[in-house]
């Protein structure tokens, strides 16, 4: 680690100026990736902007017919939150399977999706529920916030406030982890909501999470598992490495599916 | 049995400080004026160092020092050494580079130590590495060890012009090629044995400490073998007389064999002590441990086996490539060869074996032993020859192998091991019922019906341990014997104390080594102390390795212990004032014959001290003694693991159902600790077959360098394990153990590939076998699916 500057403010609004003030900064969240990278010095910012005393970023609650959660909500709250649990399980669920108990009581829904890792589990939810990202300066739609791996909509100085999640009719995340990492190798989250279907896969492809037309349209006709059979998603830009090539990925990608459909009919 | 004495239970007495994180390993140690070292690792597998420009790095904050190989070649440090002489076929000796401890003109591997900066901080210190400046010439790479000793391949180190090492064989060919002359049946064979990266929970670290007014160095270290290290430092090295040099390993954090050897990083940082004149300190991080640490296996090994028309094994040939990495590491050249090709016979009657081995030099860390060193590796080629042969033949394989076992004892093999006793139909008949082989097809029908494939894995496994006889290993090259020595110190208040020359690095001899003392002196474990790990303190050890503590050290510490005995009855005799030859030691006292006059152990240890009942002409004073205990033959712990698992046919996830394991490890000092051995051993196996292997990259970049891709068994990978054992007691040694600590490595890579192969109907597959893998040979697969 390189020796840095550490804030805390106290408000979003503190934090903002101090991102501002202090070049080549960063905000701090649950630490869970910006720490490891600073321990093998592959970042070295001048400053921490500690996220972790702000006031109102964090908690859940039920607004209509969304949920809302803040960006410093830890993975562990959201696993264990009763909200969460009774309107959208399989969220509860995701979280509960991310990393390790040291892992989920540090690390932030903000901080997750901020950084967009290609195989972190939170963007499949967001983008397959159809999030909205709340930030210090505006809204942004899940559609237009995944830009790639690592990268985001999210301008310079932007900080993720609260992300809200419209409540589906039925939904379900199924996890294919890496056996090394244990992070997704592939992740498919399901959600259908009324007749909308949305299917969003993570871990599988170098270009970030992503909606998988194929499947969709296939759920779309009929909500059931068999509706998958036969049906792939183009695996060509998928990530290749010694834990799985791209058509071992592609193949996952239906079989996740399957598996997130049945889990979202309970069965 | 005693409550603390030999066979019980007794929870580990060194656990109360781990657990509450009193231990003192290296890293908690913090030596006055303690300064702090941070090596520069060669980024390039193969490269000629042009230049090294080190005046960024001298300016930078806080540094004292930065030292080079040039600077180790000024002082005539000398460079590490591999302690075992291999000679090949043709007689001639193994061909062994210069292994300086930091590199002298060429970098051999990434990882390799170019520079050491001591400074003020950590953070200094690696700062300043960053400002070193290395003018390389990259060369091209040897990684895959099949391309190594082609011609015109890189040289790795000049005295090896082809990259071997040695070309070296054990065994009979021509009554092999008898064998196969004969045979009915030939069974063939090729193999990958994985390489393994150790990763014990504790990373290794060195203290270097000059004491300047004594001309004398002290080195905290993390040692399996603390003695060795002096020795090697002392008298190879250079760095001083023994004694002019202490070593102490405190507590360390696992072993697993990584922390037998002799790095660069201690001898570096005990002798950059005295020229910066301040305690250097250095810790590996993760990622140095990965990169740095002696890997293990890594062999590519073709087998053949004949066999009669009933299916009796008549002979075997094994021709392996064994990878060595980059340079020879302190005991690497004796792995594959005389640890491994001798257990080639199993538990099997095998008329002729013919083995061939090749060391092979490449641009990887080096490889060196690594739980069960060689015979997970040899285990691994007779249980999966012997899987394949029985199927090709058409022969149940638990059954299969019982035709072939070893029955009577003691038996000669054809490379060189004579066994000295076992029952494997005894362990094969248990193993068999804990593990309801006989419904084992329904449970398949079961599986077959949920889409899943279930498939069962045996693995009959023999190992050498405590090791060994020294004169059987001088004969074979090794450059130490390989007894081990021990001290029992009787304080006046009846309390003891034991120094011993094994080290206990997870194995928890000081519960163990306390029960045997507890038993033989009957007094309670807690009046027992277990002292280790200090070389001003225990006179000399071999250290722990190759499940010797148990056989080897413990047996030591017994003859040390018949002597404090036969001492303490002439002092019981001068104190009751009866002949020696009346009097009898049983549970803890000294009696009289047929009277009722007697003392208990701690008034005769009193009395030997205050010496107030006999003249010191007559007897000494005082109550200690020591022993060298050198056994008379390995001993052979064997059993039987049967592996049972299903494999989910769309994703190519294994996931193990059942694991049977019934071991005869002879006598058994404490079960519990046996138990956890075991457990620890067939996670790490089955981590080899599943979950783990080095990966290196075409340029020689290791690709498996941190948790994110090298992937380690984890406890919710492994069903609960049902767990048992036969008994043989061990003829060779007095308490008749045989050893634990590598059973589980040995035998579970072989069990598990054979459910693997079972379950998918006879498709090879290579360790690990991670989902991926299994995924495509299952898409392959001749066993379809009964519910498909
Ligand atoms: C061992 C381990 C295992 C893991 N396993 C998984 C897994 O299985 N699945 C998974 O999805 N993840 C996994 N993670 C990642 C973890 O879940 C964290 O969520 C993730 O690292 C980021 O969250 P954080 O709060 O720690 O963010 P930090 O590390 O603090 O920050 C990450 C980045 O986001 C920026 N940032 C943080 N908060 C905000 C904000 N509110 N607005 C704008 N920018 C912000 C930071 O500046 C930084 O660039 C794992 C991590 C570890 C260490």
């Amino acid at each position: 680690m390189y020796a840095f500057a550490y804030h805390r403010p106290g408000t979003v609004r503190q934090a903002q100026s101090a991102l501002h003030k202090h070049e080549d900064s960063k905000l701090l969240a649950g630490g869970q990736t910006l720490i490891p990278t600073m321990k093998q010095r592959l970042a070295s910012p001048s400053a921490l902007i500690d996220l972790g005393h702000v006031a109102g970023l964090a908690g859940i609650e039920k607004k209509g017919r969304n949920i809302v959660i803040g960006a410093m909500t830890r993975h562990a709250d959201v696993a264990s939150s009763a909200v969460v649990q009774e309107h959208l399980p399989a969220l509860a669920d995701l979280a509960a399977h991310i990393g390790d108990p040291a892992v989920r009581h540090r690390g932030t829904i903000g901080g997750s999706l901020a950084n967009n890792d290609p195989s972190a589990d939170y963007p499949a939810a967001a983008l397959a529920l159809g999030a909205t990202i709340i930030t210090n300066k505006r809204k942004i739609a899940a559609d237009d916030y995944f830009q790639g791996m690592f990268t985001t909509a999210l301008e310079e100085g932007e900080i993720i406030t609260k992300v809200s999640f419209p409540m589906p009719s039925k939904a379900a995340y199924a996890k294919f982890p890496n056996p090394a990492s244990r992070y997704a190798m592939v992740g498919v989250f399901v959600a259908k909501k009324g007749s909308d279907v949305r299917v969003a896969v993570t871990g599988a492809s170098n270009d970030g999470v992503f909606r998988a037309a194929p499947l969709e349209a296939a759920l779309h006709t009929k909500f059931n598992a068999k509706s998958l059979e036969g049906v792939s998603v183009d695996h060509t830009s998928f990530i290749s490495d010694i834990h799985g090539s791209a058509d071992y990925r592609g193949n996952l990608v239906t079989v996740m599916a399957k598996r997130a459909v049945l889990k979202a009919q309970g069965k | 049995m005693s409550a603390t004495g030999i066979g019980a239970p007794v929870r580990r007495k060194e656990d109360f400080r781990f657990i509450t994180g009193k231990g003192q390993y290296t890293d908690d140690i913090n030596r006055p004026g303690q300064t702090y070292a941070a090596f520069l690792r060669s980024p390039h597998a193969h490269a000629t160092i042009k230049k090294i420009d080190l005046s960024a790095a001298r300016a930078s904050e806080g540094v004292l020092a930065i030292l080079t190989g040039d600077d180790l070649a000024a002082d005539k440090v000398g460079g590490l050494i591999c302690g075992w002489m291999i000679h090949s076929k043709d007689g001639s000796p193994m061909k062994a580079g210069a292994h300086p401890a930091l590199a002298q003109g060429k970098v051999r591997y990434v990882g390799d130590h170019i520079a050491v900066v001591v400074a003020e901080t950590l953070a200094q210190a690696r700062d300043a590495v960053e400002k070193i400046h290395v003018d390389y010439e990259v060369l091209a790479p040897v990684v895959a060890l099949d391309q190594a000793t082609k011609s015109g391949a890189p040289v790795i180190h000049d005295v090896a012009p082809n990259n071997q090492v040695y070309d070296w064989h054990l065994g009979d060919k021509a009554a092999a090629d008898g064998a196969f002359a004969k045979a009915h049946h030939v069974t063939k064979i090729d193999l990958v044995n994985n390489r393994l990266i150790p990763n014990a929970m504790e990373p290794r670290a060195a203290i270097g400490d000059y004491d300047s007014g004594n001309d004398a160095f002290t080195l905290y270290t993390t040692s399996q073998n603390p003695h060795v290290a002096r020795l090697v430092l002392s008298a190879f090295i250079g760095i001083a007389p023994e004694h002019k040099l202490r070593v102490i390993a405190p507590d360390v954090g696992g072993g697993f064999g990584s922390k037998i050897f002799i790095y660069a990083e201690e001898t570096v940082c005990v002798w950059a002590a005295k020229k910066v004149g301040r305690p250097v300190k250095w810790t590996g991080d993760r990622t140095e441990a990965f990169l740095a640490d002696a890997h293990g296996r890594d062999h590519v090994t073709h087998a053949e086996m004949a066999l009669d028309e009933k299916g009796k094994i008549l002979g075997l040939r094994v021709k392996t490539k064994a990878n060595l990495g980059a340079y020879l590491s302190t005991f690497s050249s004796c792995v594959p060869t005389y640890l491994y090709a001798p257990l080639l016979s199993g538990q099997y009657n095998i008329p002729a074996i013919y083995v061939e081995v090749e060391g092979i030099y490449t641009n990887t860390a080096p490889v060196d032993a690594y739980r069960g060193a060689g015979r997970p590796e040899a285990t691994f080629v007779i249980e999966r020859i012997v899987e394949i042969a029985a199927r090709e033949l058409g022969q149940d394989p638990a059954e299969f192998r019982r035709k072939n076992f070893v029955t009577s004892f003691p038996h000669q093999t054809p490379v060189i091991m004579a066994y000295d006793t076992g029952d494997y139909g005894a362990s094969l008949d248990k193993a068999l019922e804990l593990a309801d082989y006989k419904n084992f097809q329904k449970r398949k029908k079961e599986s077959a019906k949920n889409g899943l494939l279930r498939g069962i894995g045996f693995s009959a496994y023999i190992e050498a341990c405590g090791i060994a006889p020294s004169a059987a290993v001088g004969s074979l090259g090794a450059g130490v014997g390989l007894w081990e020595s021990a001290e029992v110190r009787v304080n006046p208040v009846g309390t003891v104390e034991v120094l011993t020359g094994s080290h206990s690095h997870g194995q928890g001899h000081e519960t163990t080594f306390a029960q045997l003392v507890s038993d033989r002196l009957g007094i309670s474990i807690d009046q027992v102390a277990i002292v280790h790990g200090d070389t001003d303190k225990v006179q000399f050890g071999m250290g722990t390795y190759g499940s010797r503590s148990g056989a080897v050290g413990m047996s030591a510490i017994s003859k040390a212990l018949d002597k404090v005995v036969a001492k303490a009855k002439k002092v019981a005799a001068y104190a009751l004032e009866a002949s020696e030859g009346d009097i009898e030691f049983k549970d803890g006292r000294f009696s009289v014959a047929g009277t009722d006059k007697s003392l208990a152990f701690g008034e005769v240890a009193l009395q030997a001290y205050i010496a107030h009942k006999f003249s010191g002409q007559e007897l000494e004073p005082g109550l200690k003694e020591g022993a060298f205990y050198d056994p008379t033959n390995f001993t052979f712990p064997s059993g039987v693991h049967i592996c049972e698992l299903e494999i989910d046919p769309d994703t190519g996830v294994t996931t193990i159902e059942r694991w049977t394991a019934v071991d005869d490890f002879g006598n058994i000092i404490n079960p519990m600790i046996v138990e956890g051995q075991v457990h620890g051993g067939i996670a790490q196996g089955v981590g080899q077959a599943l979950y783990e292997g080095a990966h290196y990259d075409a340029n020689g970049q290791l690709v498996t360098a941190s948790y994110m891709d090298y992937c380690m068994p984890r406890a919710d990978d492994l069903p609960s394990f049902v767990i048992d054992t036969t008994l043989t007691p061990c003829p060779s040694n007095p308490l008749g153990i045989k050893g634990c600590g590598e059973a589980g490595a040995i035998a579970a890579p072989p069990a598990v590939i054979n459910a693997i192969t079972d379950a998918l109907g006879h498709e090879d597959i290579a360790m690990p076998a991670s989902p991926q893998a299994v995924w495509r040979a299952a898409q392959k697969s001749v066993h379809k699916l009964a519910a498909e």
